[in-house]
């Protein structure tokens, strides 16, 4: 070896380089830095992935309460464009601010509700979830009798309704006045609003589900995989706080149909219950249905021992 | 097609001013409403002037009218007639004997009735066929058998008058649009009341419904071998 390194000789060089005091240390070397390379591509991958699938526009876009009437009119400009170039779709993504003087309650008559699941679907279609997983913001539980609380029932009844020994309980969410998912969120990308509807910036947030993890109602859900819906299933009546179509990874909830009870109108799972159960309104109104509804009925409310203080109620006649 | 038209308009009904438009034109969104630019603008700017004068009127949904008895077989026309019930009522005496459908020798035979201990001539008018009648006598017409309901049924009456009780679609805010209710008969059959049973359709595939044996902790596992 030291002979020729001591007198080199270039017609006998070898066309490929030699690695030259090829020990065991510098090959354990060279093998871990090519797995730290490999590894880091790897832990990467989803950076150039999102980076494939966000905008600049997006990834510097502002909280939805720090935006100005412009940057929020470019915002929904940008995400029509968005449902147009994805999903084929014309929408028109209004942003529905409270109506002054509103404080928005729902009341469920479980002496009714047979369990029919037309709210479920209803909340599906207008709220242009996952065709897959038939995601919807409403579960209904059927319980036994006997007991109110809602951990003992069970989601995933089948056939004719209601059964004999069961009552139903329609579970979504309770609009808390304390909301524990607010309170979890580690980017307030979830908060009040003056209406009382708990509602989420799906561009802000992070999709750490804690907020998920914190709802005494299994209220949230999470968007798992990029929602599939077909360009016609489309509802393109929309709005940025409510129905509009959520990207993967974020949390979402019900917003009590703000892209239409901020319009004065009903919720789409109250017009599609056909036993009429399901109740809706202004609680600040003295004359409203729902204030003569928790003055004169037996009232219930899920979790009250959990002090989250819901907007919403059950009642018995 | 039933029409729509205000049948009462709830305990406030001198605070809402029955709109002046036709209920079907101020149908829905009340798109056709003077004050429709008024109130989409307010939606927009997030105000509203919350003592509007108008408000828009809580429509129920009445019955077409008195009741046809299909016939059995064909005319020469080949159309399957009807009768009114005054059609053979008025040319037969009430027989009070008869109280269900059980007794009668022809006619009304496979009605099922299963509403308390009433007889027919409690609801219908044995006077004129094609009306009820009221406890005391008082003649009802077909398309005010709410009127009628809410005699014994005054608990859900009440409730009714308060959104409590039967489906509705349209507004919460009379402010802003209409809204409309079904009446009794829409969802009780008067002969038999009690609510039909109903079977499952939609059901959400959320993990509370993963099959025990499935042991996946994403749903959406799958896709994560498309990046």
């Amino acid at each position: 070896m030291a002979n020729t390194e001591s007198t080199p000789q270039p017609t006998s060089k070898p066309s490929l380089p030699v690695v030259q005091n090829f020990t065991r240390r510098a090959a354990v070397k060279g093998a871990f830095a090519t797995l730290g390379a490999g590894a880091f591509v790897a832990a990467v991958s989803p950076l150039r992935q999102a980076a494939k699938n966000t905008t600049a526009a997006e990834f510097m876009q502002q909280h939805y309460t720090e935006l100005s009437p412009e940057q929020k009119a470019d915002v929904i400009a940008r995400l029509e464009a968005e449902a147009k170039e994805q999903y084929g779709a014309d929408v028109q993504i209004a942003d529905d601010r409270p109506i002054p003087g509103t404080k928005f309650v729902y009341a469920i008559n479980l002496s009714v509700c047979n369990g029919n699941g037309k709210c479920v679907e209803a909340c599906h279609k207008e709220n242009n979830h996952d065709r897959d997983t038939n995601q919807s913001y409403i579960r209904v539980v059927e319980m036994p009798k006997g007991t109110m609380d809602m951990e003992k029932g069970s989601t995933t009844y089948t056939g004719t309704v209601p059964k004999d020994d069961k009552f139903y309980l329609p579970v979504q969410c309770q609009q808390c006045d304390e909301p524990p998912c607010v309170d979890v969120c580690p980017v307030k990308a979830t908060w009040k609003e003056e209406d009382g509807i708990v509602v989420v910036d799906y561009n802000w947030c992070i999709g750490c589900r804690y907020c998920e993890a914190a709802c005494p109602y299994h209220a949230r859900r999470f968007n798992w995989k990029k929602p599939v819906v077909p360009a016609e299933e489309i509802n393109p009546d929309q709005s940025y706080l409510s129905n509009r179509v959520r990207p993967v990874g974020v949390v979402e909830k019900c917003t009590y149909c703000l892209h239409r009870t901020r319009r004065g109108r009903l919720p789409a799972c109250l017009e599609a219950c056909p036993t009429g159960a399901r109740v809706f309104g202004n609680i600040l109104d003295k004359d409203s249905n729902i204030r003569w509804i928790l003055e004169n009925k037996r009232v219930y409310i899920l979790k009250e021992e959990l002090g989250t203080k819901p907007a919403f109620f059950y009642y018995f006649d | 097609m039933v029409g729509i038209v205000v049948w009462q308009q709830g305990h406030r009904a001198g605070e809402r001013i029955e709109h002046p438009e036709d209920p079907l034109a101020a149908r829905y969104a009340g798109a056709a409403s003077p004050d429709a630019e008024s109130s989409s603008a307010a939606q927009v700017s997030g105000e509203h002037e919350a003592d509007s004068a108008e408000l828009f009127s809580v429509l129920i949904r009445k019955p077409d009218g008195p009741p046809r008895v299909k016939l059995a077989g064909r005319d020469p026309q080949g159309r399957s007639p009807e009768a009114a019930c005054s059609t053979c009522h008025s040319i037969r005496d009430p027989n009070f004997g008869n109280t269900t459908p059980a007794t009668l020798d022809e006619f009304h035979q496979g009605l099922s009735v299963a509403h308390g201990n009433l007889a027919c001539y409690a609801c219908h008018n044995p006077q004129d066929a094609d009306t009820l009648r009221l406890a005391d006598g008082t003649a009802v017409a077909y398309q005010d058998v709410m009127t009628m309901c809410s005699q014994c049924h005054s608990q859900q009456a009440e409730s009714f008058a308060h959104g409590a009780h039967g489906g509705m679609t349209g507004h919460w805010d009379l402010r802003r649009g209409p809204q409309m209710k079904i009446n009794c008969i829409d969802c009780h059959d008067p002969h038999s009341p009690v609510y039909p049973k109903m079977v499952v359709g939609f059901k959400p595939k959320d993990r509370f419904n993963v099959p025990a044996d499935d042991h996946h902790d994403h749903e959406g596992a799958d896709s994560h071998g498309e990046h």
